[in-house]
């Protein structure tokens, strides 16, 4: 965290600081160095791991790594050791531990994880990122929406509804029309439908955000639920089983080696998240509306007193967020499942929420972190799928365990847009 | 440009807030806007502003009738406001906060903002101003940050500015440099609307002068008439402004505090290693510009802060470390910087505000209950006492006006037998003549030999009440002087300069 993150009260002096929480990160480190130890410590592994490069079609393949399991796990658990050893020695002197480290550590203790779990089997890592990246895909235009609204000043818990909607509205459209392009338009309406009742309440008429948050998440499971079992199941020829997006590899680019499998064999919605992550970023710090959507979000007041309409800047900001998480719903119903399922997105808008703040409302941040929840919920399905010696049960855990802990632990101290949830009265 | 508003009536419900006003700024003039908080000029600032509509009347320019629907088209036509709580996007570069509203863009609507730096230098230079355009506006001083609302101002060419209480957050030296800078606007051909409350600044840079009360026009007043006449027009009748004192009569020394350091939940620390006395019967009044430690230091005295480290010692007793309620029973009385926040219960009635401090015991509670009858005695007599203006004394305290919300607090604090009274801007946005009355009782209790601090950003009141001075800068004590130091001399300690001989 540098010094600019702190919170910075101008009518306060600062004679001296003390920077609290400093003892989080090597606490968060050492928890889990003592989790990798204990794995092996508990139940140690007999044979090799095989960690597999390349896929076909790679321009050359790089050849798989294999390397006793107990071996790479106790060089990482020293390793870990020594990492939690020096952020606990910046803690003792009064230092951050720059994040890099904290990073590193985190691969470290994951490979040494991973070694353990596929001991005498082969880990595509490959399949593993390019999966963990598809997963992201709601989570980080969820995020985005996210980013979007709290900079402008509006709360938005209904991620998750517009998420679902979002899937509900492309697959109802995407199965008449035949088309999922159609399928996804209609999905960022869907968003727009959530977003525009989520700005009705919280802009217009002040109700507090994030009862109208979670009651919209409701509603929308309310909806969908009884849509699905009263019509779609009846018919779920005509009405339930969307067209998909076809996988579309960019010539060239997919055929290097490890990144080419990952990045650039994907869906369409894939290439049109690398676009938006880039367009909001661009737009909110480069952009005259992104500098409007920032004073909105901040001090409403002074951009009125500049002429700036605060409700509408809002409005639209809020409603443009719907739409964008609208996409991320679509990834569900037009990419990964088959057809539209009651209660399909588990919560994943609440975990695009927590990305939100564990990105510190910056949308690269933001996106770092939806990949992380990602990654964390693809390790679940990959070692279900290669034989885990963890149960399935507690492996579903993982990307809510690590949302707690990203959250909790490791984010610091972040400061939101300050009159993010408040909405604007003019007197 | 010449400005004029002609019979402006702004009205809040059954309030009257504006009452058929009307004044002309000519070009190249400050023209001072005079009167007590609640007067109405800030609603007739705002109504200048766009940002109320007015019920009755016309805003004139150059003699063409305007339609203000929003802050917009009155910076469009020409005015500009520097309100008294900054418009600035803290988290902001100067930069961006001075274009905000009117970006010059590029391609795809990309911010230029070399070309917004290079507009804030232009004006810098030209005002002599020292701003850097890519600092973050909450890293400045206040008084910058000031500077910066000016900058944005004149940035959209405004030809009339308007400064809304401008001085309240400044240091004197800040307070003197402002009034340069408003005369080298005039000199530029800016008309200046100058709204206050503080007499020595509206005689010392004023053209014209209008006093307002209770929503109307008043009269107007030349520049050369005294603080007592411009005083009794804002109040309508004639004010002592300094309160009547004999001199103290120290007795014992009651209360030491040694090495007092308050830090807060985040670890920043805001009073460093204070030390200091006050014997019975003496003032001690605190200085400085306000965010200095002032806040903290009174809240550890009562017990409400935090992170407290040193000692507080009443007459032989230690306060650090004890609850509120134990400072409560050790006899000491807190007058809270804000009355709104800390001070009252708006949605409670007077009696029970009254009692806020007495809620566990007698005389008002016995065996767990209210003793209603009582309570209604005792708060007819505090009103009647410190002259509280209500209907009566179910009337709820935030229906009250400043001054009288005030008098409630100081008669809720000094009806108790004290060992030290603490009070912090007792008179903070508090009429002329609710001033007078609370420095009196203030001074009663002093002379009834109890201690007091008093905190106060204004140097007037500190001038009027206190014995000896203290001055806080960023949390530690520049000097303790006594209470005939000039001005100029309180002025730089506020900055931070140790003066010579001072016993800190």
């Amino acid at each position: 965290m540098s010094a600019v993150d702190l919170p910075v009260n101008s009518d306060a002096p600062v004679v001296a600081e003390r920077i609290p929480g400093l003892w989080k990160t090597p606490g968060v480190m050492a928890a889990f160095t003592v989790l990798v130890a204990l794995l092996v410590l508990v139940r140690p592994r007999a044979g090799d791991s095989t960690f597999r490069w390349s896929r076909d079609g790679d321009w050359f393949a790089i050849p798989d790594i294999t390397l006793p399991a107990n071996g790479v796990v106790w060089t990482a658990v020293v390793l870990c050791l020594v990492a939690t050893a020096y952020a606990a020695w910046n803690a003792y002197s009064g230092r951050k531990t720059h994040l890099a480290v904290v990073a590193a550590f985190a691969v470290v203790a994951v490979s040494g994880f991973l070694a353990w779990a596929v001991a005498g089997k082969t880990l595509p890592v490959v399949g593993l990122l390019a999966g963990a990246l598809a997963l992201a895909v709601p989570l980080v235009f969820g995020a985005l929406g996210g980013v979007l609204g709290e900079r402008a000043g509006v709360v938005n818990i209904a991620i998750d509804g517009q998420l679902l909607f979002g899937a509900f509205g492309a697959a109802v459209t995407a199965s008449i029309t035949g088309s999922p392009w159609a399928g996804l338009i209609a999905a960022m309406v869907c968003g727009v439908l959530v977003a525009l009742l989520l700005g009705l309440f919280a802009i217009t008429y002040w109700v507090e955000q994030v009862i109208v948050g979670v009651v919209l998440n409701v509603l929308v499971i309310g909806f969908t639920s009884f849509m699905f079992s009263q019509v779609l199941s009846e018919n779920a020829g005509a009405l339930n089983s969307p067209p998909h997006f076809p996988r579309l590899e960019i010539p060239l680019l997919s055929g290097i080696p490890v990144i080419g499998p990952i990045f650039f064999r994907q869906t369409v919605l894939v290439y049109l998240m690398y676009a938006a992550v880039v367009l909001v970023a661009w737009a909110l710090y480069r952009s005259k509306w992104g500098l409007r959507v920032r004073a909105v979000g901040e001090h409403p007041k002074a951009a009125d007193t500049v002429g700036i309409n605060v409700i509408a800047t809002r409005y639209r900001t809020v409603l443009l967020a719907g739409a964008i998480a609208g996409i991320g719903g679509a990834t569900y119903t037009l990419v990964s499942v088959p057809s539209f399922g009651r209660e399909m997105t588990g919560g994943a808008g609440y975990i695009a929420l927590a990305a939100v703040i564990f990105g510190k409302w910056d949308p690269i941040k933001a996106t770092l972190a939806a990949l992380l929840f990602g990654f964390a919920s693809n390790v679940e399905s990959v070692l279900s799928v290669i034989g885990s010696p963890v149960p399935s049960q507690f492996m579903l855990m993982l990307p809510y365990v690590v949302t707690i802990f990203a959250v909790a632990g490791l984010v610091g101290h972040s400061r939101a847009p300050a009159a993010d949830g408040v909405p604007y009265k003019k007197s | 440009m010449r400005l004029a508003l002609r019979d402006i009536t702004k009205r809040f419900g059954s309030l009257v807030a504006n009452d058929h006003i009307s004044l002309t700024v000519e070009p190249g003039e400050i023209h001072c806007l005079l009167g007590e908080n609640g007067a109405g000029k800030s609603t007739l600032m705002n109504v200048l502003y766009g940002l109320y509509q007015a019920d009755e009347g016309e805003i004139l320019i150059d003699d063409e009738p305007q339609h203000f629907k929003g802050p917009g088209d009155a910076m469009a036509a020409g005015i500009g406001m520097v309100h008294q709580h900054f418009m600035l996007i803290p988290v902001f570069t100067v930069a961006e906060n001075v274009m905000l509203g009117h970006e010059a863009t590029g391609f795809a609507g990309k911010l230029d903002l070399d070309a917004a730096r290079k507009q804030v230098r232009e004006i810098s230079e030209r005002f002599g101003f020292h701003v850097d355009p890519d600092a973050l506006v909450e890293d400045l001083p206040v008084g910058v940050q000031q500077r910066v609302e000016i900058i944005k101002a004149l940035s959209r060419d405004a030809e009339v500015l308007v400064f809304d209480e401008p001085t309240a957050v400044l240091t004197p030296q800040e307070t003197d440099e402002l009034m340069a800078i408003m005369r080298q606007l005039k000199e530029s051909g800016t008309g200046i609307v100058f709204i206050t409350h503080k007499l020595r600044e509206v005689r010392e840079v004023a053209d014209r002068i209008t006093v307002i009360r209770r929503g109307t026009v008043v009269g107007e007043a030349s520049p050369e008439a005294s603080n007592a006449e411009l005083a009794a027009l804002m109040v309508g009748r004639p004010v002592e402004l300094k309160v009547h004192k004999d001199p103290a009569k120290p007795g014992e020394r009651a209360l030491v505090v040694s090495d007092l350091t308050v830090a807060d939940e985040d670890g920043y620390v805001h009073v460093d290693g204070v030390s200091f006395h006050i014997d019975a019967g003496e003032i001690l009044a605190v200085a400085g510009v306000q965010g200095n430690g002032q806040t903290e230091l009174t809240e550890a005295m009562v017990g409400l802060a935090p992170h407290v480290e040193g000692s507080i010692n009443l007459d032989g007793r230690e306060i650090v470390g004890r609850s509120v309620r134990k400072a409560l029973e050790a006899g000491i009385g807190f007058i809270p910087e804000d009355r709104q926040i800390e001070g009252l219960v708006g949605n409670f009635t007077i009696a029970e505000n009254l009692m806020l401090n007495r809620s566990y015991d007698k005389p008002f509670v016995s065996r767990g209950s209210l003793n209603l009858k009582k309570l209604d005695t005792f708060a007819k007599e505090k009103l009647a006492e410190y002259d509280v203006r209500a209907p009566g004394v179910s009337t709820l305290a935030g229906q009250l006006s400043g001054g009288n919300q005030q008098k409630v607090v100081v008669a809720r604090e000094l009806s108790r037998d004290l060992r030290l009274l603490v009070a912090s801007q007792p008179t903070r946005g508090v009429d002329v003549g609710s001033i007078e009355f609370i420095h009196k009782q203030i001074v009663a209790a002093r002379d009834s030999g109890v201690p007091v601090l008093v905190v106060s950003s204004e140097l007037d009141e500190i001038a009027a009440l206190a014995d000896r001075i203290m001055v806080l800068y960023r949390g530690r004590v520049v000097g303790i002087v006594p209470a005939d130091t000039s001005r100029d001399t309180l002025g730089l300690m506020m900055a931070g300069e140790s003066p010579e001989g001072s016993d800190a």
